[in-house]
């Protein structure tokens, strides 16, 4: 991550934030409008920075996985399944009962990453088809069981959407939360917070650890590592599943942090955002980090400005239109994908099925 | 060298799909001994290699380490055994720092950070011991070629092996690196380490090896000591054939001017002047050779020539007609055929089928393709033709280009560039990396054109090569032409002194 790249982040984060100040700031003070922005913006990257993280365990280690999108959308509802089921069926108490949802996402996300590392580890199937497959399963699956588990009459559930265990409280992040004005940004859900010590323990691992030596290895030049006597399809595999965990732990989100129930398509195109950041990033952990906060900081934008509705000056008006706003996010993918800051480098052997 | 012998293998025999590689190899090494195993490409040199390596399974045979039979199942099993690696394409990761590729695969960890500070000490280490210098911070992709084969010897000394592998490591280094890659082998032995050397070049084995085993189709055709055999007798080991070592040929017969050059200037890619006032003619019937070191405007030269490279100023003509600042496809229309330097990156298409590669010149034009639509008939007739004419080995016409060997994939070039009628060849080192036997038919067909009145401009880095071919000798020293000499005229010393950048009053004044 180059200094020009973190300007071009700082700047765009800088520039949203204004804007809400601008209009938001007659009404309230403006330093609490800083910081909610940027506690809200953390807690809405959160999907995106897991998603990323999830790209980088994969592609590091030589498998492109464009099915992060299913496999967030895939553990979203079984983690909304898994929570539900535990809290209505067994009794269980909500908290316990979203933890085992976040372990049913999380177990959820790892399968499907297994079942990407047999296509195009083991069968070498072209890894876009891979991860275009796990995307359609993901969208039927979930679609259908939704439909079979929550709306048909005579289901588990008796054909009613049931009383939800809620969604995991927000905790105060020991000391930081307790200073002044800015204490409100470490005041986060579990999910949110476990994402960015996944980006700083992530850094670790890839770049001062045994394990993430060999994984950049087998990603660069398999064969090389296999000379080594580095076992290429382990480490792929591997890195996959952990990949599909994490996503997985990016769908609970959706379900079980942010709000209470599923919908179909919930991670409306969170993914691959998410694989956005992730190559603006330059395929390292705190780089894709901050990517994810500028798309984080767009949809802070969108959630502000409607509260801020009435304030919003009338020559600024078709900021009142929330679909104006809600455009930003894929905007900003859009123009941060033609490469308007540098180039990026992939892993040397990215998406290359290795022969032996 | 002792008498112990460190390594034997035994009856290895490999089969692939079609292709006996090994047949019944046998081949042992004595401790502090340079072993050279000498063979034409494919002769399966890397493949009983790999054998012993571990990175293939032998169908039949056995190997022996200090006498003892050992089971090499996978590299981990060879690095135990105290067998290194250095493999002809660097198994080496660019963007990770020299003491990150010495490590991998064996690393130094502390609690479960890596330990970079212990490898780099270890690195220094053994740098001074053996008198291989490298840096261990440096990145590798910053590194020459010379120093990137430092930095896998180091690598697998780095894991205890006292038995080298060195996998053609001459193929890809200057006559200088070569030099101190002798050095290093030699203090290498004297500290115990035996090394096995693959090689196909003639006068590095007799140079350097203790002894030598050739191998030919397969096969251990015998075991010699340079004391006992010669150039002549080593390649007729190697063919299973009387070979013609030196070229054979009369005296051109220049005809009309075909190739004119004057005054051209290029760039390279960074924007500096590669090429500065070139003027050159080559004629019909003759070969100008261009001599020089490596990186003085020759590549950026032929570059420009072939339509490949902008022209900064000057102009080109090819038989009286300018083509100065000409897109590829004019040059070649204007009767100019091309040899490129890299034949994998810039002479191929390595995953198309033989066949399409021999049309890619051609492949828009009758008898190809007829109304915009591709003839497969006739490019696969054709196909059939050339890989007959041309003798290529290979499976197939059909077979992706990427699975030839590299004197094939040079024949399949030649086949392409000189099978249309053409005025003007411009060949660059046309026999890089190739065997005794691919050079000696690349040469015959070279000749061949000039003979049949083509033009030939040929670029090559060895002297020898130069001198054998040419009939006129252009010298490029930093983007100029510094003289250009009748070959009669010419001896290895002059043209020494003229690529290292002296003009001729330097060299009169040295010989008087």
């Amino acid at each position: 991550m180059d200094w020009r790249r973190l300007g071009f982040i700082a700047m765009i984060i800088l520039a949203l934030i204004a804007v809400v100040v601008l209009v938001g700031g007659s009404e309230v003070d403006p330093a609490v409008i800083v910081v909610s922005m940027l506690a809200t913006t953390i807690a809405v990257a959160t999907p995106l920075t897991l998603g990323a993280l999830s790209g980088i365990y994969c592609e590091r280690a030589g498998v492109v996985n464009i099915g992060i999108e299913g496999m967030m959308l895939a553990s979203a509802f079984f983690g909304w399944f898994g929570a539900v089921y535990v809290n209505t069926i067994l009794e269980m108490a909500p908290l316990p009962s979203l933890l085992v949802g976040v372990f049913a996402a999380v177990l959820t996300g790892g399968l499907l990453g297994l079942l990407h590392a047999v296509l195009s580890v083991t069968y070498k199937v072209d890894q876009i088809i891979g991860g275009t497959v796990i995307n359609i399963l993901a969208i039927g699956v979930s679609g259908f069981l939704n439909r079979q588990l929550f709306f048909e009459k005579g289901s588990i559930f008796g054909g009613q959407v049931p009383h939800a265990p809620g969604v995991l409280p927000r905790f105060g992040v020991p000391f930081l939360s307790d200073i002044p004005v800015v204490g409100r940004i470490f005041e986060q859900q579990p999910i949110a917070v476990s994402a960015v010590l996944l980006v700083a323990l992530t850094h670790f691992i890839l770049f001062n650890t045994r394990w993430g030596l060999r994984t950049r290895a087998v990603g660069e030049h398999p064969r090389a590592a296999d000379t080594v006597g580095i076992n290429v399809y382990f480490m792929r595999y591997a890195n996959v599943i952990i990949g599909g965990m994490i996503a997985g732990l990016g769908g609970a989100y959706f379900t079980l942090e942010s709000v209470p129930s599923f919908e179909p398509l919930m991670t409306n195109g969170r993914g691959f955002i998410a694989l956005a950041a992730m190559i603006f990033g330059n395929w390292s952990p705190f780089g894709s980090w901050a990517a994810a906060l500028v798309f984080g900081v767009a949809q802070a934008l969108q959630i502000n400005l409607q509260f801020f509705r009435d304030q919003i000056p009338d020559q600024w008006a078709f900021l009142q239109q929330a679909y104006v706003v809600g455009l930003i996010p894929y905007l900003l993918t859009m123009v941060i994908l033609t490469g308007i800051i540098g180039k990026t480098t992939p892993p040397a052997a990215d998406g290359v099925p290795y022969e032996k | 060298m002792s008498q112990k012998k460190v390594l034997q293998a035994k009856g290895i025999t490999k089969r692939f799909p079609g292709v006996l590689a090994n047949d019944g190899v046998d081949c042992d090494l004595y401790k502090g001994e340079i072993h050279a195993l000498l063979g034409e490409n494919g002769a399966g040199k890397t493949t009983l290699m790999n054998v012993i390596y571990g990175l293939y399974e032998a169908d039949e045979g056995e190997i022996f380490l200090n006498g003892e039979m050992v089971d090499i199942d996978d590299p981990n099993d060879a690095i135990t055994y105290g067998i290194g690696m250095v493999h002809q394409h660097f198994m080496l990761i660019p963007v990770f720092t020299v003491a990150e590729n010495i490590m991998l695969g064996a690393e130094a960890v502390r609690g479960l950070a890596l330990d970079r500070r212990s490898v780099v000490e270890r690195v220094r280490e053994l740098s001074k011991q053996y008198g291989l210098e490298v840096d261990p911070h440096a990145y590798v992709r910053d590194l020459p070629v010379g120093l990137q084969q430092r930095v896998e010897i180091v690598k697998a000394l780095y894991r205890g092996a006292d038995i080298l592998i060195l996998d053609e490591p001459s193929a890809v280094l200057t006559p200088q690196e070569v030099e101190e890659l002798f050095r290093i082998m030699r203090e290498l032995t004297t500290q115990g380490v035996s090394i096995i050397f693959i090689t196909h070049k003639l006068k590095e084995v007799l140079a350097i090896a203790d002894r030598i085993t050739v191998m030919r189709a397969g096969k251990t055709v015998g075991t010699v000591t340079p004391q006992e055999t010669d150039e002549a007798r080593l390649a007729a080991m190697m063919v299973g054939r009387e070979v013609i070592l030196k070229v054979q040929k009369e005296p051109a017969q220049p005809g009309e001017e075909i190739l004119k050059i004057e005054d051209l200037h290029v760039l390279d890619e960074r924007g500096v002047k590669a090429v500065r006032g070139v003027s050159l003619s080559v004629r019909a019937g003759e070969i100008l050779g261009v001599a020089g070191v490596q990186g003085n405007g020759q590549s950026e030269l032929i570059e420009a020539l072939t339509g490949l490279r902008p022209v900064e100023s000057g102009a080109v003509s090819i038989a009286n007609e300018d083509v100065t600042g000409n897109p590829p496809r004019s040059i070649i229309e204007s009767g100019t055929a091309h040899i490129p330097e890299d034949r994998q990156r810039h002479g191929l298409v390595l995953s198309y089928p033989v066949t399409d590669n021999l049309v890619l010149c051609t492949y828009y034009r009758p008898p190809f393709a007829k109304h915009n639509v591709l003839d497969h008939q006739a490019i696969d007739e054709n196909g059939r033709r050339l890989v007959e004419a041309f003798d290529i080995r290979t499976p197939s016409p059909y077979v992706p280009t990427a699975k030839l060997s590299g004197g094939n994939q040079q024949k399949v070039i030649v086949a392409r560039e000189l099978s249309r009628p053409i005025k003007l060849l411009i060949a660059n080192q046309p026999t890089r990396g190739l065997d005794v036997g691919s050079i000696e038919y690349i040469h015959r067909e070279i000749i061949a054109m000039r003979d049949a009145g083509c033009a030939v401009l040929l670029v090559s880095a060895e002297l020898d090569e130069i001198m054998a071919l040419s009939d006129r000798i252009a010298v490029m020293y930093n983007g100029q032409v510094m003289d250009v000499i009748a070959v009669d005229d010419a001896s290895k010393k002059k043209l020494g002194l003229l690529m290292a950048g002296s003009t001729e009053s330097v060299i009169e004044q040295e010989a008087g």
